[in-house]
């Protein structure tokens, strides 16, 4: 299997407080893994790290076989290899649904206005956004928003996609809609990596299941094991707290 | 005071009223466009994230430094003072100043001043994950400032712009004192060869009362504008309308 991502004795403090210790895992191409843990395991700061919103205190991201912790690589050229999607969406305030689709290929890709219009409503389309090209970011619902995101990330037409818990800012009926959207493209073979609280759906898409606690993973396999047969005390603690 | 009073000074001075407002106006639009450039750079100077420790953090924290004193004087001293020592301080030199060239100066660094204020508000109040969205598309810090920051930051403070035209189009009245010919000045002149000051001043309130009311109507729009309409349109509609 062709690795995308690998991670290899990741650390991160902040200050003294030690949020991640030596994680190490890989994402592959085409697979779709899915995080999972209590809040405050550090699921976000991992996520954060690999696209470098946060930088790592110790260890090595290996992208493409190269080190892109290392001084002299190209940090933005490496983040349009991966498309973010955040918790509380943050679309573009300023800019309509097409533009904030548009924008980063305009001035980060330098795609041309055509093409990168073209790119945009494609994955609006994908999204079900499409007929939404003109409005503002603060006239959609919560759902649409999230649904916009996902379409502005894909739109940089990303190696792989990451999701910091993309449903739990939304109201439960609209949890849905943006679920079937990332169950569609989990189908369509993109490679996710998805920080999740929802377990029902991390059963069904993934396939790969992390479990992180107190900042280490603690075990990781395909769902059927972590979900319904995990080894490990700590793993079948957290599920009998959560699944109950 | 009578009507008709009134209707003669008119009929006698009013391309003198007509020319001191205009120049009012002038100098009032010039310098709050200055001011809000002004404001506009040192509100992004004071918030461009420091790294700590190297030679290009010790340079921006000397000019913040410079800066800060800038906004400290202009906002801590009356505008009628700033306009003595700056005519009368260069004219010292043996250099004389353009009169309105020197209004423009005094009324743009003041504004300038207030609205760096405003400015380094409206930055820091834009929510940080904007600027985490924009870094995570591959944005850099000056794109991530043009396309995304400063346009919400401008609308942020178009309020602030608008009230700041209007205190100019009034307190530009002070300028008189270094005998620049704008409404105020103009009408000094009227009243002192005519001795009717009740009727020319009453005039000139009305004037600077139009100028300060269309001014901040055409804000209001410029600022509706700006939001866009409140009902966007479902592309679908478009196409039910074409069969
Ligand atoms: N910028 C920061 N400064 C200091 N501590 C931080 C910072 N960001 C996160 N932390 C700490 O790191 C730990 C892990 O946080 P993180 O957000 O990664 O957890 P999480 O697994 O995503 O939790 P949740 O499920 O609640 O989102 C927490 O204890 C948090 O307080
Ligand atoms: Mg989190």
């Amino acid at each position: 299997m062709e690795k995308v991502i690998e991670i290899k004795h990741l650390n991160k403090s902040f200050g003294n407080h030690e949020v991640l210790r030596d994680v190490n895992f890989t994402v592959n191409k085409g697979e779709v893994v899915c995080l999972i843990g209590s809040s405050g395991s550090g699921k976000s700061t991992l996520l954060r790290c690999i696209n470098l919103l946060e930088t790592p205190t110790g260890g090595e991201i290996i992208y493409n076989g190269e080190n892109i912790l290392n001084d002299k690589h190209d940090v933005r050229k490496y983040r349009t290899h991966l498309g973010m999607v955040f918790q509380q969406f943050n679309l573009f305030n300023n800019h309509n649904v097409l533009k904030n689709c548009m924008v980063g290929q305009l001035k980060v890709l330098k795609r041309s206005k055509e093409a990168a219009k073209q790119n945009a409503l494609k994955y609006l389309k994908t999204v079900g956004m499409d007929k939404y090209v003109n409005a503002k970011p603060k006239q959609l619902s919560g759902g649409q928003k999230q649904r916009v995101a996902i379409a502005r990330a894909l739109a940089m037409d990303p190696e792989v996609m990451l999701f910091d818990e993309p449903t739990s800012a939304l109201d439960p009926e609209m949890v849905g809609e943006v679920l079937k959207v990332m169950r569609q493209l989990a189908d369509e073979g993109n490679t996710m990596l998805i920080v999740t609280h929802e377990m029902e759906f991390a059963r069904e898409v993934s396939d790969r299941i992390v479990f992180m606690d107190k900042g280490v993973i603690v075990e990781e396999g395909p769902p059927e094991q972590v979900l319904v047969n995990p080894q490990q005390e700590r793993t079948k603690e957290f599920l009998k707290r959560t699944l109950k | 005071m009578s009507f008709d009073i009134i209707l003669s000074i008119l009929q006698e001075n009013w391309p003198s009223y007509l020319r001191g407002a205009y120049m009012t106006l002038l100098i009032a639009v010039i310098s709050t466009i200055i001011g809000a450039l002004i404001g506009l750079f040192i509100g992004v100077m004071h918030t461009i994230p420091l790294r700590k420790k190297s030679v290009k953090s010790i340079f921006l924290k000397i000019i913040n430094f410079i800066l800060t004193v800038y906004v400290e004087i202009f906002r801590g001293t009356p505008m009628i003072v700033q306009a003595m020592v700056v005519f009368y301080g260069i004219a010292a030199y043996g250099y004389e100043m353009d009169r309105f060239v020197a209004a423009v100066v005094v009324v743009g660094l003041n504004t300038g001043a207030y609205m760096a204020e405003y400015v380094r508000g409206g930055i820091v109040s834009i929510d940080k994950g904007q600027y985490e969205a924009a870094e995570a598309i591959g944005m850099g810090h000056f794109q991530t400032m043009i396309h995304i920051i400063l346009p919400q930051v401008f609308r942020n403070i178009l309020p602030a712009t608008g009230n700041q035209l209007i205190m100019n189009i009034k307190d530009s009245a002070v300028l008189s004192v270094i005998s620049v010919t704008e409404l105020f000045f103009t009408t000094k002149s009227i009243a002192g060869a005519n001795f009717r000051f009740a009727e020319s001043y009453l005039i000139t309130c009305i004037m600077y009362l139009i100028m300060t009311f269309v001014a901040s109507r055409i804000l209001r729009y410029v600022e509706k504008r700006m939001d866009g309409q409140n009902a966007y349109q479902v592309e679908q509609r478009r196409e039910e309308q074409m069969y």
